[in-house]
């Protein structure tokens, strides 16, 4: 007789009832999160389109004017608007954040480290009406002092001057920025501190061991080993930052055009632009705040993808 | 002193012992014994140097302000105690010194802004929080009575959470194991759509709602519920992935080579022991819907009255019902919106140290599975 042991058999994989429905159940599961973005995407480009087709794509995209009963729609300024709120709340946040990373992982003795923790975690928890409401009433006299500081003393950049010099100082994109910034700390900060987290311990030691100080271990190991980690973070806080409805709107006062005198009265925001206008528009008017939404959504699309990308690459490494 | 360079081929090889050998505390010993000896000292001559010196800039330039004062006088104590140290220590030691300051200063501020903020809207909130604000509407009450409450606000926020909750948990867990038990071919894109979902602005997913579903059918809670489930969807797809990331391989294979088949496996071996796990993302997830304010605009609407039905009608939903108070220009509108805020506040805390109780056991239990 011929051992059978010997003859190589076909491995099968054999998987019960049980385990179909329940992989079935699973993928069907998984498969919501797909038809969610096509529903997204197919019905924001269905209803934008009688707006777009009025005022054509081209225009829509480089003229700011808003006039519904013309049918007349761009969007232009309200783009750089929403660009310059994001980057002021970035040149804010970006270091206090990424300090922040640095004095959990590096600085704060132990039992402070897991409460900071915490606290970040709670600042990403709290809702952003509570950050609009507490700028709006308690921070907006004191930023309106510290803006006039700085075009005072800093008008040497463009960006801090005043197109005239009676400009109000209230209501400005620096002062949504400022508390768009304090908004985004905890997604920069929880983010960069992770990816910093993972730095080989071996080469921290081995930098101290070689008579560096702190400083030197951070500047030649971890911020090179966590740059990208950094870049990820700060782009997905920028998406967040483009996207930020509650806040801002209670904070600017909107203004169609790109207004590049930032400590200035009047920003742009799309995000706000749809809070403001949607609830007493028109169809036709509705129609193009979708496509503003829709506009908005493939950016902060662009911009979160890009960074998720980029803060894996690190993580897998 | 030179650049570290930690790669460096050429870098001197010392006969010590291996780093594993040396105790963890040796890593504070170098710094503390060469800067941190005198440093009280030396941080209380740049101290006073940075006083006198942005005072005597204050008099002499004439300034009014507290904002430039006090930014020279943190630039003139960066300066000083960097120089008294490059004298003393070296450059290097100094410039640690130096960012160690920066670090600690960014650290507070982002600290004291949030104890600020709190401390704000307690104060703000307090003036009008009694019992009656959680079990009146403001149906019968004008604009500037007095009493009322937010009950309407707070009935409709929690049937909204509930019904999402309820619709997106189980559709966010099975996401998560089919992540990462199963592992199947879509895999990719499906992380790729969760990650492109997690950056949906708040106003995009109520301008959807209202496009596919409020056009036809109107107001309603339900809907704000919908434009909730979407935004949690990620968030907690994604914290539960991480979660079931960390059960150990050997429980799963200890299981599988029982004999149990893979259902059977992640119910009652994966599922079990990332549980408390699950529950934090859950949790989590919930406290940043509650507060969630933009969606609810183009959705659920917002009434005055109490509306118990999240099917029929505008329903009140307590941060839209505190964004409309406090856009309106009187004081007694404004201080209904601070004390609604604190409520709101209060639910989003309650969650969050819920989430973190069950984050420590979850802690706990896998430390004790692996």
């Amino acid at each position: 007789m011929v051992a059978v042991a010997d003859e190589p058999r076909p491995l099968v994989q054999v998987r019960t009832r049980g385990d179909r429905v329940f992989r079935g159940l699973a993928t069907a599961c998984a498969a919501v999160s797909l038809v969610l973005v096509s529903l997204t995407l197919i019905f924001l480009v269905k209803e934008a389109r009688p707006a777009l087709g009025k005022a054509g794509i081209v225009n829509f995209f480089t003229t700011s004017v808003w006039n519904p009963s013309a049918g007349r729609f761009g969007v232009a300024g309200l783009l750089q608007g929403t660009i310059i709120i994001a980057g002021v709340a970035l040149i804010i946040a970006v270091p206090l954040a990424v300090s922040m990373a640095l004095f959990i992982n590096e600085y704060a003795p132990g039992r402070l480290k897991s409460v900071l923790t915490s606290v970040i975690d709670l600042l990403a928890a709290l809702p952003s009406l509570l950050f609009g409401m507490w700028g709006f009433f308690a921070l907006k006299n004191r930023l309106t002092g510290a803006a006039a500081w700085l075009t005072q003393h800093l008008s040497a950049i463009p960006l801090f001057r005043l197109s005239n010099p009676k400009a109000s100082l209230v209501q400005s994109s620096f002062n949504a920025g400022v508390v768009v910034a304090i908004m985004i700390i905890p997604i920069i900060c929880s983010v960069s501190r992770d990816v910093m987290a993972q730095a080989p311990r071996e080469q921290c030691e081995g930098a101290l061991a070689l008579g560096g100080t702190r400083w030197g271990m951070i500047r030649e190991v971890i911020l090179p080993f966590g740059r990208s980690g950094i870049v990820g973070a700060t782009l997905l806080g920028f998406g967040r930052a483009l996207g930020e409805t509650i806040a801002v709107t209670l904070i600017i006062s909107l203004s169609l055009d790109a207004n590049w005198n930032i400590l200035e009265r009047g920003g742009g925001s799309i995000a706000s632009l749809i809070a403001i206008k949607f609830p007493e528009a028109s169809t036709l008017e509705r129609s193009a705040l979708v496509a503003a939404g829709l506009a908005l959504f493939l950016l902060t699309l662009l911009v979160n993808l890009l960074a998720r990308r980029i803060v894996s690459r690190t993580a897998t490494k | 002193m030179t650049a570290l360079v930690p790669d460096d081929a050429n870098a001197p090889t010392l006969e010590q012992p291996a780093v594993e050998d040396i105790p963890r505390q040796v890593e504070d010993r170098p710094r503390r014994g060469n800067t941190s000896s005198a440093s009280m000292g030396e941080a209380a001559v740049a101290a006073g140097a940075a006083v006198a010196g942005s005072l005597a800039l204050r008099l002499v330039l004439g300034w009014d302000g507290i904002m430039g004062t006090a930014l020279w006088a943190g630039l003139i104590f960066l300066v000083v105690i960097y120089l008294i140290l490059r004298d003393r220590h070296g450059r290097e030691p100094a410039v640690d010194r130096v960012v160690t300051v920066l670090i600690w200063s960014a650290a507070l501020t982002v600290i004291a802004v949030l104890v600020w903020m709190m401390a704000y809207l307690t104060v703000q909130g307090v003036k009008l929080l009694r019992v009656g604000f959680l079990t009146q509407d403001l149906s019968s009450t004008g604009a500037l009575d007095k009493g009322g409450g937010m009950k309407h606000a707070i009935i409709g926020t929690l049937e909204q959470v509930l019904i999402a909750t309820a619709a997106v948990v189980p559709i966010a867990v099975f996401t998560a194991v089919y992540l990462n038990e199963i592992r199947g071919r879509m895999s990719t894109p499906i992380r790729f759509i969760v990650d492109a979902l997690s950056g949906l602005p708040s106003i995009v997913a109520g301008l959807l709602i209202f496009t596919i579903w409020v056009v036809g059918r109107g107001f309603s809670g339900i809907a704000g519920s919908a434009a909730l489930a979407i935004l949690m969807l990620p968030t907690i797809t994604r914290a539960s992935e991480e979660i079931l990331r960390t059960v150990p391989d050997p429980l799963r294979e200890a299981s599988l080579a029982l004999g149990a088949p893979h259902w059977r496996t992640t119910a009652r071996i994966v599922l079990p022991t990332a549980q408390a796990g699950l529950v934090t993302a859950v949790i989590l997830g919930i406290a940043r819907a509650v507060g969630e304010t933009a969606p609810m605009l183009l959705t659920a609407f917002g009434a005055d009255t109490t509306n118990t039905s999240p099917l029929n009608g505008p329903q009140g939903d307590l941060p839209l019902a505190v964004w409309k108070l406090i856009r309106q220009p009187n004081q007694t509108a404004n201080d209904r919106a601070w004390a609604g805020a604190l409520v709101l506040v209060g639910l989003v805390l309650g969650l969050f140290i819920i989430a973190r109780w069950f984050g420590n056991r979850s802690a706990r239990r896998l430390g004790r599975a692996r």
